[in-house]
């Protein structure tokens, strides 16, 4: 069927900043739907408020929003683009839900834009409970016993039909979030009142409990003439009751006969034909009783989702890119399977490996959550393992995850655990239930007595039960020298990893990798090819294994290395994978072989068609040496995926790897905290006053010598891990005594703590001679908060230009001396007109990509050309850029997902994504920021403030400003009498400590409008959690430091004066 | 694996992989053939088409759900040999009723495991299906590749009388319309899907005459699949061709190849043939594509076909090849993929109910001319 040529351009509609459910995946099927459509000779103008997209990048559409994603804006859009259609599946749940809401406000009508891909009945028939519960019955599918509601009364009306244990599901909400387990009637009712509260239609849906059934999931297209194939099965780990994203889950579908599985696809076809999607890719779930196979239905998602990326990325069949094709009208058979060449897409891929996927927590972040999973997503990222048996992919998965295990290693002796623990742990899922299911079969648990206590299936434990028996097997030859080359291969074959040998062995990683190449035991790569080897594969995606036969085709062309990022996580995410895309492009343009390294499916970086080769594999010593010995590149790049590849940096090159860019040396003075000091002396730079300690008695001493406050922190954890400010002698105790806990041999670090000053961020390119400034960014919120969390504005808009200067100096001298090769950021306090630097990374930022937006620049890009030789002023960059409007970065954090925790913000990070603002001035970049941060600012209403003592004086202007634009003020006593004897109107409201719940009531029915609360000390803390809390829960903005107070009422201001526009990027540099 | 028996495989250009046994112990020959699905090993083994064959399977991880009772496609397994990456020690499925190994045992079946299959089948991509030969007893390489050298070449080879049925027997007594399977090593899903369509099956052995099933006056007459080379059976071709339009035909695989060789079509040798469930057909009619079953190494030559009377009606998007025939005059169809799946997607099934649609328009011709 030919492409349709009643349209000319497409809206597409991301998915914004990176949150809890909802990450990369969403740029990588962004990315690719923009280049699938232009391809076709379609015009794209796409909004996404994320600027570390690669979907963003000006080329990859015709017209690049960057703009907060939400009806009205996409409305602006619409008026000023005049689309002629709308994709509404590439976007996540963020961009389904605006789409939807477009539809019923009669916009898309309005202006004559239609859904193409999936129309609103169809999403409608999805994503509604109650309308998919009967399309399933109609076509004769069965599902668990359930009922809607939509009060709590109704709530209480179903139970009545469904016994206890019940799932609740809210509709319309990202990754299931207010949903939960109930199995008493108290956790009922209060899991049911937050589900109303959390689904944008007041709805949710009771549901009769299949918890511990076994799930799988299969991914499903279709396109207009009714083709309909399945790209890939996946059998999930853990059984029902754990989010699929918060599951370890396995590629193919292990478990099921031929069948059961056909079974399975019969109805995934007919779903996804009753549903109605006319074309593009869709997600089914399934449940199985292990008991009967009774299958049920859970639920469709009618769109690309981050499960269509794993499978994408588990099969070489690239979902998003033919979701778009299909959608303007070519058909599976018109569409050619890349990687063979010779077929079409209308086939079934059939691999002959095994995937594993397993997810990435961080509940180390939020001490307060329990790390208990349940139906609401926790995870904060993932890896995939491709190895030719479930046990090597579960293996290299393990060590890819990078949380400290070498593989299914023993970080706990299992002696030491006692059996009520081991119970638990493997009743109860959990982000170490893994680990403890080999503790309970090293306890002497039978395999039967696991698979009853978690619920997973006897042949996933069976696999881990032979990896147990084969580390047995290897404790007993007691040395490595007497491992022979059979077992130390099936070793290999198992998915141990060197450094777990090495473990078990009391050697080297280097010894065991020694070891190995003498007996000739060395990887072998195999190809991704979606057939199983039946035909040519021209794509070279590599996985390794430990076979007979390597299929790596060694070119003899001049190639580059690219480092990935690994698995996201909180201070390591997109950003650092839009600069290893970048580092790849522009290699490319160079004429180099480009070889991509990473683990995680989500990622543009590990789309087969971003770099000339993939090798997806896990980002440790042995797995990249492995790479580099068979393919020899000129050159290796650590300095783009974040922490990962800087952490192998050093062992690289002692193995010979040639890394390029800034030096390894370097790379360590910036780091060592004693060569960096004795660095910044030499320059004359300012440092904070800082010292370490080992006891409670010097981190004392060091704290008087220095002066409270002081930040104090581990030496042995970075990106602010447990990183604290503390004000007296007291909180410095307490502090020594829980560091003490968790290290003896690391000293804690003592900084002076600079209280009140401004935070600022510079990226800089250097080529070694010249360094060019990208751009020096000014924090909105105070120094403390973490970089990674705090808002910032590029220009800046409050320092002076002699205080600029000084930070200019700076960073050329520090780029001197540190001879940096590429892409350097350099983090500064500016104290009453004093400059200090507090850090130093010669490597890739969070912000470059942000930077890169703003200025137009792609410094990435320039920084990459420079490593391999070029000079800036071959590349035409030689001057810092002048810009005429203002980018503000705002940071989103994740709190909402986890109950009790407070949303101060602190030194140590805990946002997961970000969004940029854009516009002409500063107050209304500061608007849209906070408008596609989900915080949107009210431009009437009730206002509650309280603050701390220190923050009075400065209140009260804000206060003014805000009583003058009209709005109400509510504020506690403290701040009410600050408000009072300045004239500004407000009302009283009492503690809640006091039994005063009027508040907490205002918040609740909605009257109040934002929160403003600069919490003091523990105690101020404590005080209004439940307030912040409640505001946080209810999507109220609640700003928690008094910068961000004036940047908002600025950005109030200055929006209701004039309303904001839109402008594409590409707009902002045409000259 | 320390205590597990050391096997071989030996391929006729000389190539050696060492695995270990499992199954049944001793030496078996055949060709090598590598099927890609991705479930259904138990519907493989017992597929009589493989008479003949060592199927290896490119998905590494077999034996994972054990054997049950229902999931067989005849009454035992037929392969020479079996051929994986790993064969699972437990079996996980309620259904389940033993493990792979004990069941191939059980059956004499030689296994071996632990082979790097996507070498061994790149290796028959590009050097075609070959001779090859399994042992647990001999481990000497020279002695292997004298032996495998004497296997015979599957060409030329008639290994339906290895595989038909001894006497014509009842599959299913009840149904309006009476359909005659001519049993060249059929499928039970074949079988099962007539009855399920509401015919009378009743299956007659490969060398039964014409005459004899006409004598049964049978609705339809369906030819099966089957193993080996369809040139080497002439005694069935001859009287496939006494049965042109007598009766409607729908020919299943082998048995499509046996209607192209009786309307005086040729058959040719497919490099490595077409096993597995992912192949995309499209119906030239419809222009529905189906992914299909497929389990064939012989290929009926488009070429050497008469097109005044045939049509084309399915044709394979992976590789062009001829994937249904329609007779122009005659009510006579046939199919290369198996619409009855098992191991596979459903989505060809529809070719049944296209089957007892045509014995319904045939017969009403009857009716009329009578």
């Amino acid at each position: 069927m030919p492409k349709r040529t009643d349209i000319k351009k497409i809206l597409i509609i991301g998915s914004g900043p990176i949150v809890i459910s909802q990450a990369c995946e969403f740029d990588y099927s962004g990315t690719q739907a923009c280049k699938a459509l232009r391809e076709e000779g379609y015009q794209v103008c796409l909004i996404n408020s994320n600027p570390a997209t690669i979907m963003t990048d000006p080329q990859i559409a015709d017209a690049t929003y960057i703009e907060p994603i939400t009806p009205d804006v996409v409305e602006k859009i619409i008026k000023k683009e005049k689309p002629d259609a709308l994709l509404p599946t590439l976007g996540g749940q963020t961009g389904l839900n605006t789409a939807m809401q477009l539809f019923e406000q009669g916009v898309l009508e309005k202006y004559k834009v239609k859904m193409i891909g999936a129309d609103y009945d169809t999403i409608k028939k999805a994503e509604n409970r109650d309308d998919f519960k009967k399309a399933m019955l109609k076509i004769g599918l069965d599902l668990p016993k359930s009922d809607l509601a939509h009060t709590i009364e109704e709530a209480r009306q179903v139970l009545k039909t469904i016994s206890l244990p019940v799932i609740i599901r809210p509709s319309f909400t990202l990754g299931g979030t207010g949903g939960g387990i109930a199995t008493t009637q108290e956790e009922f009712e209060k899991i049911a009142d937050l589900g109303l509260k959390n689904s944008m239609s007041s709805e949710i849906l009771i549901e009769e409990s299949i918890i511990g059934w076994k799930e799988y999931e299969l991914e499903v297209m279709r396109d207009k003439k009714d083709n309909v194939v399945i790209v890939c099965s996946i059998e999930n780990f853990d059984p029902m009751g754990v989010h699929t994203g918060d599951s370890i889950t396995v590629a193919p579908a292990q478990t099921l006969t031929d069948y059961e599985y056909q079974k399975m696809r019969d109805a995934s076809l007919a779903i996804i034909r009753e549903i109605g999607v006319e074309t593009g890719g869709s997600n089914i779930q399934f449940a199985l009783n292990p008991k009967d196979g009774r299958m049920v239905v859970i639920e469709m998602n009618p769109r690309v989702s981050r499960s269509s990326a794993l499978a994408s990325k588990a099969t070489g069949f690239p979902i998003a890119k033919f979701a778009a094709k299909l959608a303007v009208g070519l058909t599976l058979d018109e569409i050619q399977n890349d990687i063979t060449k010779e077929t079409p897409a209308s086939f079934e891929p059939t691999i002959d490996y095994c995937v594993v996927k397993i997810p990435r927590f961080t509940f180390e972040k939020f001490p307060e959550a329990k790390d208990v999973l349940g139906i609401s997503m926790k995870s904060v990222g993932e890896t995939m393992a491709i190895g030719r048996t479930f046990k090597e992919a579960l293996g290299k998965g393990l060590r890819g995850l990078e949380i400290g295990h070498s593989g299914l290693d023993n970080k706990l002796d299992y002696q030491d655990i006692s059996d009520g623990k081991i119970r638990l742990r493997l009743q109860e899922p959990n982000a170490s239930r893994i680990f403890y299911i080999k503790y309970a079969m090293l306890k002497g648990y039978a395999s039967k007595d696991i698979v009853a206590m978690t619920g997973i299936d006897y042949w996933f434990i069976d696999n881990i039960k032979q990896i147990v028996e084969l580390e047995q097997a290897l404790l007993e030859k007691k040395e490595l020298a007497k491992v022979s080359k059979e077992l130390l291969k099936e070793a290999k074959q198992y998915g141990f990893g060197d450094q777990q040998l090495a473990t078990i062995f009391n050697t080297s990683e280097i010894a065991v990798r020694s070891y190995r190449k003498e007996l000739g035991v060395v990887a072998t790569f195999k190809l991704v090819d979606t057939c199983a080897a039946e035909f040519e594969a021209h794509t070279p995606y590599y996985y390794s294994t430990y076979e007979d036969e390597c299929e790596a085709r060694v070119s003899d062309k001049k190639k580059i290395m690219i480092l990935g990022g690994g698995p996201n996580r909180i201070g390591q995410g997109i950003e650092f994978d839009y600069c290893c895309c970048h580092a790849s492009f522009a290699l490319k343009e160079l004429g180099y072989e480009t070889i991509m390294v990473n683990s995680n499916p989500e990622t543009v970086s590990t789309d087969y068609d971003t770099s000339d080769k993939l090798y997806f594999e896990p980002l440790t010593l042995e797995d990249v040496m492995n790479i580099i010995d068979k393919e020899k590149p000129q050159g290796v790049i650590v300095q783009f995926g974040g922490q990962t590849p800087l952490n192998l940096a050093k062992r690289l090159e002692e193995m010979g790897a040639p890394i390029i860019g800034t030096s390894v040396e370097s790379i360590d003075r910036a780091e060592d905290r004693g060569e960096f000091s004795t660095l910044i002396k030499k320059l004359k730079i300012n440092q904070p006053a800082n010292g370490s300690a080992n006891s409670i008695e010097e981190a004392l001493g060091e704290a008087h010598n220095i002066g409270y406050p002081v930040l104090v922190r581990p030496s042995f954890v970075l990106g602010g891990r447990a990183m604290r400010i503390v004000y007296d002698d007291e909180a410095l105790e307490e502090f020594m005594q829980e560091a003490k806990e968790v290290s003896q041999e690391h000293p804690v670090l003592i900084d002076q703590f600079l209280q009140d000053a401004v935070e600022v961020d510079v990226d800089a390119v250097s080529d070694g001679q010249l360094t060019v400034i990208g751009g020096i960014m000014e924090h909105v919120e105070e120094a403390g908060v973490h970089s990674g969390d705090s808002a910032c504005v590029l220009p800046p808009h409050t320092l002076d230009d002699n205080i600029i200067d000084t930070i200019r100096k700076t960073a050329f001298a520090l780029s001197k001396e540190l001879k940096v090769k590429g892409l350097m950021n350099i983090q500064f306090a500016v104290k009453k007109d004093t400059v200090y630097v507090l850090e130093v990374n010669p490597r890739a930022s969070r912000t470059i990509p942000f930077v890169s937006k703003t200025i137009g620049v792609p410094l990435a890009k320039i920084a990459s050309k420079v490593m391999v030789g070029e000079s800036l002023k071959a590349l035409d960059f030689t001057e810092e850029k002048k810009i005429n409007h203002v980018s503000v970065k705002e940071s989103v954090l994740p709190f909402s997902r986890f109950s009790g925790v407070d949303i101060i913000l602190s030194p140590e990070m805990k946002s997961t994504g970000e969004v940029m603002g854009i516009d002409t001035s500063f107050g209304r970049a500061f608007y849209k920021s906070q408008l596609a941060a989900n915080q949107g600012l009210p431009r009437k209403g009730t206002v509650f403030i309280s603050v701390k003592s220190g923050d009075k004086r400065n209140i009260v202007f804000i206060a003014k400003k805000l009583s003058d634009l009209g709005f109400d003020i509510v504020a506690t006593k403290g701040t009410y009498k600050a408000f009072h004897s300045n004239n500004i109107p407000a009302q009283v409201v009492g503690k809640i400590s006091e039994g005063d719940t009027k508040l907490l009531d205002m918040i609740r029915s909605g009257t109040i409008k934002l929160v403003i609360n600069t919490p003091s000390g523990k105690k101020g803390q404590s005080d209004m959690k439940p307030i912040r809390s409640l505001a946080t829960m209810q999507g109220i903005p609640c700003i928690t430091t008094i910068q961000g107070a004036q940047a908002a009422v600025n950005g109030i201001e200055s929006i209701i004066k004039e309303d904001f526009e839109v402008k594409p990027m590409q707009e902002y540099f045409t000259n | 694996m320390q205590d597990k028996i050391r096997a071989k495989l030996i391929l006729e250009d000389g190539r050696v992989f060492n695995g270990f046994s499992f199954g049944a112990v001793g030496e078996t020959s055949g060709e090598v053939v590598f099927n890609t699905s991705l479930t259904g090993y138990q519907e493989i083994l017992t597929d009589p088409s493989y008479k003949g064959q060592i199927v290896t399977m490119t998905y590494p991880l077999i034996g994972n759900y054990g054997v049950n009772d229902e999931d067989v496609e005849s009454s035992k397994p037929f392969v020479e040999g079996f051929i994986v990456k790993e064969c699972s020690r437990v079996a996980s499925n309620w259904r389940s009723k033993k493990h792979l190994d004990d069941y191939l045992k059980e059956n004499n079946i030689i296994g071996i495991e632990g082979i790097d299959t996507r070498a061994l089948t790149k290796h028959i991509r590009l050097g075609g299906a070959m001779k090859a030969l399994i042992s647990t007893e001999d481990l000497d390489d020279n002695s292997l590749s004298a032996k495998v050298k004497k296997v015979p070449a599957l060409a030329g080879l008639d290994l339906v009388k290895e595989v038909t049925c001894s006497k014509p027997y009842f599959w299913s007594k009840e149904g309006r319309i009476k359909i005659i399977v001519l049993d060249c090593g059929v499928k039970y899903s074949i079988l099962r899907n007539l009855a399920q369509s509401g015919c009378q099956v009743m299956v007659v052995p490969a060398q039964t005459s014409a005459e004899d099933i006409l004598k049964e006056n049978p609705d339809g007459v369906l030819l099966s699949n089957g193993p080996g080379d369809p040139a080497a059976v002439p005694y069935v071709v001859s009287q496939v061709k006494k049965l042109l339009g007598k009766v409607p035909l729908f020919g299943i695989c082998f048995g499509q190849q046996m209607l192209g060789l009786a309307l005086g079509g040729k058959t040719f040798k497919l490099k490595f043939g077409h096993h597995g469930g992912n192949h995309p057909v499209k119906d030239l009619k419809s222009g529905a594509i189906s992914i299909t079953s497929q389990n064939h190494g012989f290929c009926v030559d488009l070429d050497s076909l008469n097109k005044d009377n045939l049509e084309i009606s399915h044709i394979n998007l992976n590789d062009n090849t001829l994937e249904g025939l329609r007779h122009k005059n005659m009510p006579i169809f046939s199919v290369q993929f198996h619409p009855e799946s098992a191991p596979g997607p459903h989505d060809a099934n529809y070719l049944f109910g296209e089957f007892i649609e045509l014995i319904r328009k045939h017969n009403g011709c009857k009716t009329t001319s009578k």
